[in-house]
């Protein structure tokens, strides 16, 4: 699976932020997308997610293809973690969450509701939810966001294996993950200000 | 889609889903209208329909900021929208579970609160007909609204002004129905009335909600 952006840009609240974006992410690879806060990286990320459309430019794969872990996890509090990751696999067309919730060592907090779990492990169950998307290009924003050392050494495990198996993977993270990875400096297409003349306030 | 539905009739039930507030909200409505109105039996029964019709529609408002709130403060609106799923397809499934969460208990529990009115005997049955066939239009009209406000802080209000007026025509043919019924005349054209606009919100409405939805995910 591969993914190519090409002269892409987008907008966050009607202003554009990024533009001329142009890279190409191949099966196996992984890519860090760096740059100061507010330079658009997750704006970045849910363009290329399908949840925005662009301004101009193209992506190559399909947003079927693409899956997205924002800051947000996406959990119910009052859902145990099996409930949780369940669910996600069903809206997925998946079965098995075995290998997620072993990835992420969550069999121990397995019949757990959400809202008892630390912020730390709420992170971990957001993650595994990737594993059972069954989709090959991780879109993930800050993704090591309150894990520690372990979790940290653990999900990058995790990423390192979904690109053995032909997976890719965008992130946006400031620090070191501990596998070979590509360096996206997103401050290189920061949009020059310039008027918007077809600029939809109602939808802004 | 139908993981959807049992994943958000499972929140509703669990601690803090709000199953039953609307139901009690309705009972407290229909019992506070005799102490407002008087014990006048011939008044009361007069007015039942309308009371029952207006309690119902209130304590569905009442959850509907819930329908995509909730899900868009954790997240799992983003991921609904990127999920392979149509998101015409969740908002429909959501707007299910909110019927089957208020609208149908309140289908289920009118006839009883109907005694409370003094409801004449021959309106019990048309008054749970008319409900039954007029709850998922206001699931359904209420969904779109929470669509419509679900990026903003404290939508509640907003929503509210936004579908009342939406909920007029339900409410004018569901206690005519009653009414009708209670009098003896024909009953099928407000219940025909009332099951097209059901099948129009079900068939519209999940597009424009969705419509609504990505744009305000953007």
């Amino acid at each position: 699976m591969e993914l190519v952006v090409t002269d892409l840009a987008c907008a966050r609240g009607g202003v554009p932020v990024l533009e001329g974006v142009d890279f190409t992410l191949v099966a196996g690879q992984a890519l860090m997308l760096r740059g100061p806060n507010g330079i658009g990286k997750t704006t970045l990320l849910r363009t290329l997610a399908g949840l925005q459309p662009p301004l101009a430019g193209s992506v190559s794969a399909p947003t079927e293809s693409i899956a997205y872990a924002a800051h947000a996890d996406g959990l119910k509090a009052t859902l145990t973690v099996t409930e949780n990751l369940t669910f996600w696999a069903r809206i997925f067309g998946q079965t098995d969450i075995a290998p997620a919730i072993e990835a992420f060592d969550l069999a121990d907090l397995a019949g757990r509701p959400a809202q008892n779990l630390s912020a730390g492990q709420k992170r971990r169950l957001g993650l595994a939810r990737l594993l059972v998307t069954g989709r090959p290009i991780w879109m993930l924003d800050e993704p090591t966001v309150s894990l520690d050392a372990a979790s940290v050494a653990q999900f990058g495990r995790a990423v390192a294996r979904h690109l053995d198996r032909g997976g890719a993977a965008l992130i946006a993270t400031h620090i070191d993950l501990g596998f070979e990875a590509g360096v996206l400096d997103v401050s290189a297409f920061r949009a020059r200000p310039r008027r918007i003349d077809s600029f939809d306030e109602a939808f802004a | 889609m139908i993981a959807l539905l049992q994943r958000d009739l499972k929140l509703a039930i669990r601690a803090g889903g709000g199953f039953g507030l609307g139901l009690a909200f309705f009972l407290i409505v229909v019992v506070l209208v005799p102490f407002g109105v008087g014990s006048d039996s011939g008044l009361l029964a007069a007015i039942a329909p309308g009371i029952l019709w207006v309690g119902a529609l209130l304590a569905c408002l009442l959850s509907l900021d819930r329908i995509f709130a909730l899900d868009h403060e954790d997240g799992s609106l983003d991921l609904l929208a990127t999920a392979p799923i149509p998101l015409e397809g969740a908002v429909a499934m959501k707007a299910a579970a909110h019927w089957v969460t208020t609208g149908l208990p309140l289908t289920l529990a009118a006839p009883g609160l109907g005694l409370l009115l003094n409801l004449p005997a021959s309106g019990y049955g048309w008054l749970a007909a008319s409900l039954a066939l007029g709850t998922p239009a206001l699931s359904m009209i209420g969904s779109f609204g929470a669509a419509l406000t679900v990026g903003l802080k404290r939508g509640g209000l907003l929503l509210s002004l936004l579908v009342l007026p939406l909920y007029v025509p339900t409410l004018i043919f569901g206690a005519e129905a009653v009414a009708r019924g209670i009098d003896g005349r024909d009953t099928g054209t407000p219940l025909l009335m009332l099951a097209a606009i059901t099948l129009a919100a079900t068939a519209l409405l999940p597009f424009a909600a969705a419509a609504a939805i990505r744009i305000n995910l953007r």
